[in-house]
């Protein structure tokens, strides 16, 4: 049994480990700080938000270890972002390859999320440096890190299998999906804390966090950062909300499988 | 050989369809959502496609352009699937459609041969195992830490060839004929593979324009016409078939036709071709020549000429000729005193040629032999069915065997 699932999916693991290994070498070759890039970029944009938002609008009062805060939300919507825009051109991308060779057309949706992996991890580390100048505490909540970022995986990668399939017939969705994008990083607390929301309307605040993003970064904040953090259980005074992300992360994951699946066969000659 | 089946294609067709205004923006679908496939039309490219190829033989497909041949070997390969249906494959499959495919500029020569490898399905592993072999046979040793971009395109040729070969130890290979392309020398490269395939008794699906190849190296072929298979057999009859594909029916000559014949003759002019004339439409093994006539008539020049013939086949190559100067006739036979004067020319080609249509194409040279002073291309045609014809030779000629018992 586990032989044969093996000898099914051998060749898709062996093309996978090629790609992801082929992107990342890839990514960064010809510039000159390289890798240095993957931890500059959120660095950067950290630093930007972080005199803004912190120094200027005094958004991060009363939050403990607000920079880390900031820049472990930075950390997980950039690599959203990376997974989603990655795998949205993943099809269409690759279309030569697709008219000249079979091979099982999936695996080049995985790899771009898994080189966006990589780069979480980098950054992950990161964080904990921060975390260590800050002197952040840490308790045994930490190791619900571990199934937050599975959460945070396959929500990604739904998303990416469906706007990748959708690319080949609809070629507007990238601009669509720039627009959503930039609506989500406001109607997500990354920039701003939770507790501002809450203070002004309990309602929105709790409608965000059905967001299965918001959900997932407040988890995280709660469990690495600071365990004071407005999360779905604090807000709704009880864990079983938590179903509700979970619910709209499954749904994509089934619709998005399906909808791949049907369109793949077809993808060689749509494109 | 064995009788089991390799490669089983079960009626299989496909259409295309083509819309006319691309559907490919959310505010076509909203502006016309019921109408999704306006203005479009379907073009059948396969049409109940049915035949096996067995284990361990070397299976040809042969059509014109635009014939479906590629398409089928893309059914085959799983990268299209058949709108009707369907396709059975015994074994592991390796397609080349295209060498090089995912080839990265940017990559080195070694990176990007473990990146075609996997792309084919074979592991880091695998490929480290043959790694020396490949780039042995791409004689590339020196190169192989540079970037792609930095080889000419006749050494990525070589390497994507190297990978595919030494590789592809799978028991199915489809080649397209992309791979007869390039050089003499890897021409030949290729076609000892081929020899080595054979050998090694790999199934092999192999499309291609070049009959030599196909009656070289195929055990059967089949030929595809207008999107559906005119004939299974053994690679000579198929062979023929497909040149008789490139002779033109016989048509009525209309007043427009014979317009369009008369553009055909060029030249500086002051003398006509009248007359023109081959003694039969067809030749067979009875005809030991070809016999063709005109007349050359001043119009204006005055001088001495030099008539000549030229025997074209089908695809328009020149297949032999002479004239009056290579013959050395006597140049007092060839003048042209004054206008109106006319000299009779007959030719006698020796019967060599392979089946098929011949065009002749008439000329008159001036003294010098430098300037045409009429030249008719296409100008009139024989047909030649001999039965000791061999079509993958260039000619006929009827060669004698002896043979004694001793």
């Amino acid at each position: 049994m586990i032989k044969r699932l093996r000898s099914k999916y051998t060749y898709s693991l062996i093309l996978l480990r090629q790609l992801v290994i082929t992107e990342f070498k890839l990514r960064y070759r010809g510039s000159f700080l390289g890798y240095v890039w993957t931890l500059l970029r959120p660095l950067a944009l950290f630093a930007v938000l972080y005199v803004v938002f912190f120094y200027f609008l005094r958004f991060g009062a009363g939050i403990p270890h607000f920079p880390v805060y900031l820049l472990l939300g930075i950390v997980l919507w950039s690599y959203f972002i990376e997974v989603t825009t990655n795998g949205l051109s993943a099809i269409v991308g690759h279309g030569d390859l697709m008219r000249k060779l079979y091979f099982p057309r999936y695996v080049i949706v995985i790899a771009g999320s898994f080189s966006a992996l990589i780069n979480l991890a980098i950054n992950l580390i990161v964080v904990s440096i921060f975390m260590a100048i800050s002197g952040v505490s840490l308790s045994w909540h930490i190791l619900w890190v571990i199934p937050l970022i599975i959460e945070l995986f396959v929500f990604a990668l739904s998303i990416a299998f469906l706007l990748s399939a959708l690319y080949v017939k609809f070629r507007d969705i990238n601009y669509i999906w720039e627009v959503v994008l930039q609506a989500g990083f406001y109607a997500t607390p990354i920039i701003y804390p939770l507790s501002i929301v809450l203070t002004i309307s309990p309602l929105a605040a709790k409608i965000m966090l059905l967001n299965p993003l918001a959900q997932i970064i407040q988890d995280m904040r709660a469990a690495v950062v600071s365990a004071d953090t407005a999360t779905i259980t604090s807000v709704f005074g009880n864990s079983y909300m938590h179903v509700v992300p979970i619910i709209i992360i499954v749904l994509f994951a089934i619709i998005s499988m399906l909808y791949f699946k049907k369109k793949s066969p077809g993808f060689a000659e749509d494109i | 050989m064995t009788n089991q089946i390799a490669i089983s294609v079960k009626s299989v067709s496909k259409d295309f369809y083509l819309p006319h205004e691309k559907v490919d923006s959310l505010k076509s679908v909203f502006v016309n959502p019921f109408k999704l496939h306006r203005g479009g039309e379907v073009q059948h490219a396969l049409k109940d496609i049915s035949f096996d190829v067995k284990k361990g033989e070397f299976f040809g497909i042969v059509g014109r352009n635009g014939s479906g041949k590629s398409t089928l070997l893309k059914i085959i390969a799983n990268i299209y699937r058949p709108s009707e249906g369907s396709i059975g494959v015994e074994g592991k499959l390796v397609p080349f459609i295209e060498l090089g495919v995912g080839f990265n500029p940017e990559l080195t020569g070694r990176e990007n041969t473990f990146l075609n490898g996997a792309l084919m399905g074979f592991s880091q592993k695998q490929v480290q195992e043959k790694y020396d072999a490949i780039v042995k046979f791409a004689e590339l040793r020196k190169f192989m830490d540079q970037k792609l971009r930095n080889y000419s395109s006749g050494m990525q040729v070589r390497l994507a060839f190297s990978v595919a070969t030494i590789l592809a130890e799978s028991d199915i290979l489809l080649i397209d004929e992309v791979l007869a392309v390039g050089d003499a020398e890897f021409q030949r490269k290729c076609y000892n593979y081929f020899k080595g395939l054979k050998r090694n008794g790999k199934t092999v699906v192999f499309v291609s324009h070049d009959m030599d190849a196909i009656s070289q190296y195929c055990d059967r072929a089949i030929l595809i016409d207008e999107s559906t298979i005119k004939n299974i057999g053994t690679p000579e009859n198929i062979a023929m078939e497909y040149k008789k594909l490139f002779i033109p029916q016989e048509v009525h000559v209309d007043k427009a036709s014979k317009q369009a014949l008369k553009q055909q003759r060029w030249g500086y002019g002051g003398v006509d071709i009248l007359n023109l004339d081959v003694s039969r439409s067809t030749y067979d093994d009875d005809d030991q020549y070809i016999e063709i006539s005109y007349r050359v008539k001043s119009v204006g020049y005055k001088g001495s000429v030099i008539p000549g013939v030229t025997i074209k086949d089908d695809l328009g190559r020149s297949v032999c000729g002479t004239n009056s100067k290579i013959l050395k006739t006597p140049v007092s036979l060839l003048t042209l005193k004054k206008v109106g004067d006319t000299i009779a020319s007959k030719w006698l080609v020796p019967n060599i040629f392979n089946d098929g249509r011949y065009s002749v194409e008439p000329a008159v040279l001036d003294d010098s032999g430098k300037e045409a002073l009429v030249w008719w291309n296409d100008a009139i045609h024989f047909d030649i069915k001999n039965e000791y014809s061999v079509p993958v030779h260039l000619i006929s000629p009827k060669i004698e065997l002896e043979v004694e018992r001793k």
